[in-house]
């Protein structure tokens, strides 16, 4: 039930408070998708899309945390005597 | 070609056929000649044709003939990249191209539904004229019948084509050998996300076109070079699985993918993404696999490459040394799973 | 594709596996609730780099799984209907009821629609006034804000030709379903992110203390899914029972208070019954009072169709992990993808579909 997608918003259209209607791009390929759920979100972030809905605004900051974070498993990995 | 008496039901303007097709189109009288002469005829310009025989007269040179025969149905009739017209040609060339044949003529029926707009039907067939010309084959017969309205899609095309081998290859599932490299001449999933992107319901803004062509001119240039096919598919519904797996069927072998080595542009795959589709699975229209002998794959890929339109042929795999009927693929994190055929056409999912 | 490449990459799903086989001293049953991770793992492989000592399992995550055989007699009572355009996403179009599929119905002449959003059946309903436009209401918590939305922008636009078919159902209640079953195996879950995206991790936090089991919140990629098994197992061997976050980057502690704000507003907590599982309190979501005139099944009087299950299908202990399908006496035999007796072998994400797929090919 959780097929969701990060996008990236490329327009907003406020004249529809409801929906919130926004322009959004999946790697080249642009949709129509609301964002009445995610009112705070902005031209340029990415926002994760299910059935044509916003669910919330990807932070940026934790997913550049998690790659960092790997090359702390390496250093655990390679400490136990492991190949990395 | 004569009989006026039938004028009484077209107004002569702005189409001397009408703007929509009747039955009367299909009656076999003055009214349907006059179509065939302003739309079909004029589109399909050959001498075969214009014997204006009910069949026709063709001069072959070859000790072997390819025949293959399609039908197209296609929604809608009109679809970025292309149309049911101009896939009609594609397809039926391609399947002779996958016998290695040099396709040199095909017929054409056609089944038009009353209420069918005329300019349609024109554009469409002209764009099957291009089509033919630019593979280099010639439409020299055909057929039009015409059906009372059922509020369908409003045309149907089969094409039937004729080419001929000039080599003594045999390129079948049954000559594919262990260690046989797999290519394939582009990117995959072009035609089924276009048409997708057009449905109802499921639009999205794209400028994805349907890979809707002619393989024929690189396939005889790969048998020019000499490259040693052992076997071609091309990969239409249901994608590169599919045809894997009918492949593997047949020949009885493994064949073994490579996920990182196929080539999917970016926003085809975004689509897919978007939709919970698997590019493998997805239609295509102008691409093939060709399983080859491995020592000929670099030369096979530069000759693919002299023919690729802003794609990039890439050999995606290899055809194990097990003797189970099966498709693996190696996938982007290394792990192995099996790739089995779908039961039917993927559909968008939320899960 | 930007933050979905990053989390396919070949060199960290390896580390992680690494690190899991390191982690791991005994045995350990983990059970991801979500259609969406089965469906990942299955695709990369990803139980493929995991150490012997683990056991996933695969629970009822899949709303086509666990939707009633007799709702989906409902739909195509429905879907009939010559007055009727019937909507729906492509995942129930194949599931079967008592005799027919949704596109069965279609191949008969209904007008039964696949669409991507519960918003463009709306659409659908403003273009089609003469029309009844009925939308299938599945899903868990993720899709719930949408299907709100919908019927919400129906009532703000006083559109009256626009219903839902609801089968909404919540996560927690299944989860604690099958914790509290006397021969349940599971010792960590992993959390479906996107459900938690809308709903937040609390209501994780009472399961956890009461049973003793850590659950991770995990997302979809393979590099996601492998750290929440690694977070899973290292909480398993360190004798932990909390609710961790491994997908920060699409979930926060609270979760998106407008989204549950409005299923709030449409929705209520109902009961609902799970294929398989049974009747369980409050589980699902129906539609409030003042929105009862968009519930189809009010509107078009269906309380009187009713169905059994299969007799022979045992999806029950399949989805609660407690089975494995090779135990089925149908499985591959009465019961196979073409011809399936439940919902696990239907769905593509099903355990029993799976499982068939695999079992083919075992090298004898």
């Amino acid at each position: 039930m959780c097929l969701a997608v990060p996008g990236e918003i490329l327009s907003i259209d406020e004249s529809n408070p409801v929906i919130r209607n926004a322009r959004v791009n999946f790697g080249g390929v642009v949709k129509e998708v609301s964002l009445a759920m995610t009112p705070e979100a902005t031209v340029g972030q990415y926002v994760l899309i299910h059935a044509g809905l916003a669910l919330g605004v990807i932070d940026e900051e934790e997913a550049n945390q998690i790659i960092e974070d790997f090359n702390t498993i390496a250093e655990l990995n390679q400490a136990e005597g492991a190949q990395p | 070609m004569t009989n006026d008496s039938e004028l009484s039901f077209t107004c002569p303007i702005p189409h001397a056929a009408g703007a929509n097709i009747t039955m009367a189109h299909g009656g076999g009288g003055s009214v349907m000649n006059r179509l065939i002469e302003q739309i079909f005829r004029s589109a399909f310009d050959n001498e075969f044709l214009n014997q204006r025989h009910d069949a026709a007269r063709l001069p072959l040179d070859a000790k072997y003939l390819a025949f293959t025969t399609d039908s197209y149905v296609v929604q809608p009739l009109i679809f970025p990249g292309g149309d049911i017209g101009s896939l009609a040609v594609h397809g039926t060339v391609n399947d002779l191209a996958m016998a290695g044949a040099r396709p040199r003529y095909l017929s054409a029926g056609f089944i038009l539904e009353e209420g069918l707009e005329t300019d349609l039907l024109e554009r469409i067939v002209a764009s099957m004229g291009r089509a033919a010309t630019a593979a280099g084959v010639k439409i020299v017969t055909g057929d039009t019948k015409v059906i009372d309205r059922r509020g369908n899609d409003g045309l149907f095309i089969n094409t039937a084509g004729v080419g001929i081998i000039e080599h003594d290859l045999v390129i079948a599932p049954q000559s594919v050998q262990p260690g046989d490299a797999l290519l394939v001449n582009g990117d995959l999933g072009r035609h089924g996300i276009a048409i997708m992107a057009v449905r109802e319901g499921l639009e999205f803004e794209t400028t994805i076109e349907s890979d809707s062509a002619s393989v024929a001119g690189a396939v005889l240039a790969l048998l020019d070079a000499g490259i040693e096919i052992h076997c071609l598919r091309d990969l239409t519904r249901g994608g590169l699985v599919s045809t894997a797996n009918e492949i593997a069927e047949a020949a009885g072998r493994t064949i073994h993918f490579t996920e990182s080595a196929i080539p999917v542009r970016d926003d085809v795959r975004g689509a897919c993404e978007l939709l919970g589709f698997d590019p493998l699975y997805v239609a295509n229209e102008g691409r093939f696999a060709a399983f080859i002998n491995p020592a000929h794959a670099e030369r096979a890929l530069a000759i693919l490459r002299q023919h690729a339109q802003d794609t990039e042929p890439a050999c995606i795999g290899y055809v194990t040394d097990e003797a189970i009927p099966r498709v693996t693929l190696e996938s982007a994190i290394g792990a192995t799973r099996i790739l089995d055929m779908l039961s039917g056409e993927q559909l968008p999912r939320i899960c | 594709m930007k933050f979905v490449d990053e989390f396919r990459d070949r060199g960290k799903a390896q580390q992680l596996a690494e690190a899991i086989r390191h982690a791991v001293t005994r045995p350990h049953t983990l059970m991801e609730i979500c259609g969406g991770q089965t469906h990942a793992i299955v695709k990369f492989g990803v139980d493929e780099l995991l150490p012997p000592e683990i056991t996933l399992v695969h629970g009822p995550g899949c709303p086509v799984c666990v939707t009633p055989v007799e709702l989906v007699d409902k739909a195509i009572a429905l879907a009939q209907r010559n007055d009727v355009i019937f909507c729906s996403f492509g995942d129930m179009a194949r599931v079967p009821g008592s005799r027919l599929d949704l596109l069965g119905v279609k191949a008969a002449g209904g007008d039964v629609r696949i669409v991507y959003s519960p918003l463009d059946a709306v659409k659908l309903a403003r273009k089609f006034p003469e029309k009844e436009v009925i939308f299938f209401a599945i899903g868990f918590e993720t899709t719930a804000p949408a299907n709100a939305l919908a019927v919400y922008q129906a009532h703000e636009l006083q559109i009256e030709n626009f219903s839902i078919l609801a089968s909404h159902v919540l996560v927690p209640p299944a989860m604690e379903a099958i914790l509290s079953a006397e021969q349940c195996r599971v010792t960590g879950f992993l959390a479906a992110g996107h459900v938690c995206t809308v709903m937040g991790c609390t209501q994780y936090e009472p399961i956890a203390r009461k049973y003793g089991v850590p659950i991770v919140v995990t997302g979809f990629e393979p590099v996601d899914i492998l750290r929440g098994i690694l977070g899973c197992v290292q909480q398993l061997e360190q004798g932990r029972a909390e609710v961790t976050n491994a997908y920060a980057r699409a979930v926060t502690h609270d979760g998106n208070h407008a989204a549950q704000r409005l299923i709030d507003t449409v929705f209520e907590v109902t009961g609902r019954k799970w294929r398989g599982l049974g009747e369980i309190p409050n589980s699902g979501l129906g539609l409030r009072p003042e929105f009862h005139a968009f519930d189809a099944e009010r509107r078009f009087g269906l309380s009187t169709i009713t169905a059994e299950e299969s007799t022979e299908c045992i999806s029950g202990a399949i989805l609660q992990g407690l089975r494995k399908p090779a135990e089925c006496p149908a499985f591959g035999t009465r019961c196979t993808p073409e011809t399936p007796l439940g919902a696990p072998m239907v769905s593509n994400e099903g355990a029993c579909a799976a499982y068939y797929r695999y079992r083919r090919h075992v090298t004898p």
